[in-house]
């Protein structure tokens, strides 16, 4: 009963996850086999399957244009995950729980966009961010030549008009794990802190929040774990170049563009395992360790 | 009265929220509706002065839509069957069967479902050009480019979600039911497959409901373990017929609304069960 799960997640999951280590010490092109000896420099063609121990890093670090802005954007979007998304979700979710009229119908339409492939929603806001069609520029009187905003092609603007597209998805997803985490909430509890005279406020923080300490823990780690993940969204505007750049389109770029660095790509993805393992230990120590100790 | 305004300004915040959500969407469908020669006169945010279906019509027959959708139900339905089968056994044994290694096995699972997959596609996609199939599996006779080797990564991904899930849920059937079966001479497989399994049904349904959408909306596996564009699944056959589209957007808007109804559909009927599964796994840890 154990052999086939079992089997398939080590092979498919943590095999692949812990020979990227592996590979990420070596510069291969995927052709030819892979040789236990030195990378040799300056010779008449680049050496390939040697190993070349932290020079994928050390490349990708100091050689390689589209690493450092990868990193800063996959920074500005947890960022923007954290401090826009995630608050406005739970917000939604307070404020649907307090039972306004039409709640329902809320929940509902703010949920649409978490039931929509990433693909497809990148597709729907291309309408809306068309430079010389779209909604946004005809509103704002932006859709003649001379003064058009391009909104997914522009560098400098392309980063936040997809970020705008996230956390659309994303506040929704928080809104309905929160929506769960209120319904958990005593309700003695807020009862007894409104009679002591707290107000909405202080009862939410003071009261509310601490006592949905498991699912706050599951949203920090949905927000980080989300932002680290982002790839549909970016790969389909624009493959993710031009301002879109993100680790996630990094590696996939480096095995399935025309140049296949095997190498190369396993290193980046060996930085997005290290970074990605800090919220994951974090979840399994909340979710495993501090339950059995209970 | 001051707690009456408050609920006032939060009514009409949350009414500006759900007409800004749903703005982008209803563009998208009245743009589907419009033909291109009057858009490309008039813009997108123009009155209408015909409203066709032939945007659907084109979008259908242009493409292989058909062959695509079949793709995704070849690859769904069977990936969601055995991820929710091999998930449910696994987390039988890690929450009935009291062997050593259960806690690791279960951060195991858990874990490997958080993983970005950018994170293993390199070495996976190494892998599948090295694992040879006999031809009724794989016409490719590869893992890569087949359907088999999409089924086998999406159910090996999604297992770990599947088996968090299930094995909190299982946790709450009481052991004295078990100890009453085996009093009764019932086996380890009638105790899973007789008395675990329907007893998980809710957990299952709304598992099923939600490793449908995620598969069918799956677009990252798609595109890097398959090469041939007939072999896509319809979602990230989307991203192709955006390039054939190039020149007629309003045919992108009708092929995305038809790549969205199944989707939709499971959004307006089995909500509940989607959001029961998102939640299930947070709720009882």
């Amino acid at each position: 009963m154990l052999a086939i799960p079992v089997l398939a997640d080590l092979a498919f999951i943590w095999g692949p996850a812990v020979v990227s280590i592996a590979l990420s010490l070596f510069k291969w092109s995927g052709i030819g086999g892979l040789h236990a000896r030195s990378c040799i420099t300056g010779g008449l063609f680049p050496d390939n399957g040697c190993f070349t121990g932290l020079g994928n890093y050390n490349e990708a670090a100091t050689n390689y244009p589209p690493f450092w802005p990868a990193v800063e954007h996959n920074l500005i979007w947890l960022a923007v995950f954290v401090f826009v998304a995630t608050p406005l979700g739970m917000f939604f979710a307070v404020l649907i729980d307090t039972g306004l009229r039409g709640n329902r119908v809320y929940q509902t339409v703010l949920f649409l966009p978490v039931m929509l492939s990433l693909a497809l929603i990148g597709i729907i806001w291309e309408f809306f961010y068309s430079p010389n069609y779209g909604l946004i520029n005809t509103v704002i009187g932006h859709n003649t030549n001379a003064n058009l905003i391009d909104w997914l092609g522009d560098p400098s603007l392309n980063l936040w008009a997809v970020l705008v597209e996230a956390s659309w998805r994303q506040a929704g997803y928080v809104m309905v794990l929160y929506l769960a985490g209120l319904k958990a909430v005593d309700a003695n509890l807020k009862e007894a802190a409104r009679i002591d005279g707290a107000n909405a406020w202080q009862t939410f923080w003071r009261v509310t929040f601490p006592s949905m300490m498991p699912m706050n823990i599951v949203v920090a780690v949905v927000t980080v774990i989300e932002s680290l993940r982002a790839f549909d969204l970016v790969y389909i505007t624009n493959k993710g170049t031009n301002g879109l750049e993100l680790l996630s389109a990094l590696v996939t770029n480096n095995i399935v563009g025309e140049t296949s660095r095997i190498g190369f790509g396993s290193a980046i993805g060996v930085v997005l395992l290290v970074i990605s393992l800090v919220p994951i230990s974090a979840f399994l120590y909340q979710m495993f360790v501090r339950r059995e100790a209970r | 009265m001051k707690r009456a305004s408050w609920r006032a300004a939060g009514t009409v915040f949350m009414i500006a929220a759900c007409v800004a959500w749903l703005v982008p969407v209803l563009f998208a469908l009245y743009v589907s509706f419009r033909p291109y020669a009057e858009t490309s006169q008039y813009g997108y945010v123009s009155l209408p002065h015909h409203l066709t279906f032939q945007n659907y019509v084109n979008a259908w027959t242009q493409s292989d839509m058909l062959r695509f959708f079949g793709n995704s139900v070849l690859i769904t339905v069977p990936a969601v069957i055995l991820t929710l089968l091999l998930a449910s056994m696994v987390a039988f044994v890690v929450t009935r069967v009291s062997i050593k290694v259960n806690l690791a096995l279960l951060l195991m699972f858990t874990a490997g479902n958080l993983l970005p997959p950018q994170v293993i596609i390199t070495p996976l996609y190494r892998l599948y050009l090295l694992i040879p199939l006999p031809g009724f599996l794989s016409s490719s006779g590869y893992l890569y480019d087949s359907y088999t080797g999409l089924i086998v990564i999406n159910v090996a991904f999604q297992l770990g979600f599947c088996v968090f899930v299930l094995s909190n849920y299982m946790r709450t059937i009481p052991d004295e039911m078990y100890e009453a079966a085996e009093v009764d001479g019932a086996g380890l497989w009638a105790r899973y497959w007789r008395m675990t399994m329907p007893l998980c049904r809710p957990a299952l349904a709304a598992l099923a409901t939600l490793l449908t959408t995620w598969i069918y909306n799956d677009f990252f596996w798609a595109i890097t373990l398959i090469s041939t564009g007939g072999k896509r699944p319809v979602t990230s056959a989307l991203a192709n017929l955006q390039g054939q589209f190039v020149s007629n957007q309003n045919l992108i808007a009708a092929a995305a609304m038809i790549v969205a109804v199944p989707t939709l559909v499971v959004y307006l009927l089995l909500q509940r069960q989607f959001i029961a599964g998102l939640t299930l796994g947070s709720t009882k840890g």
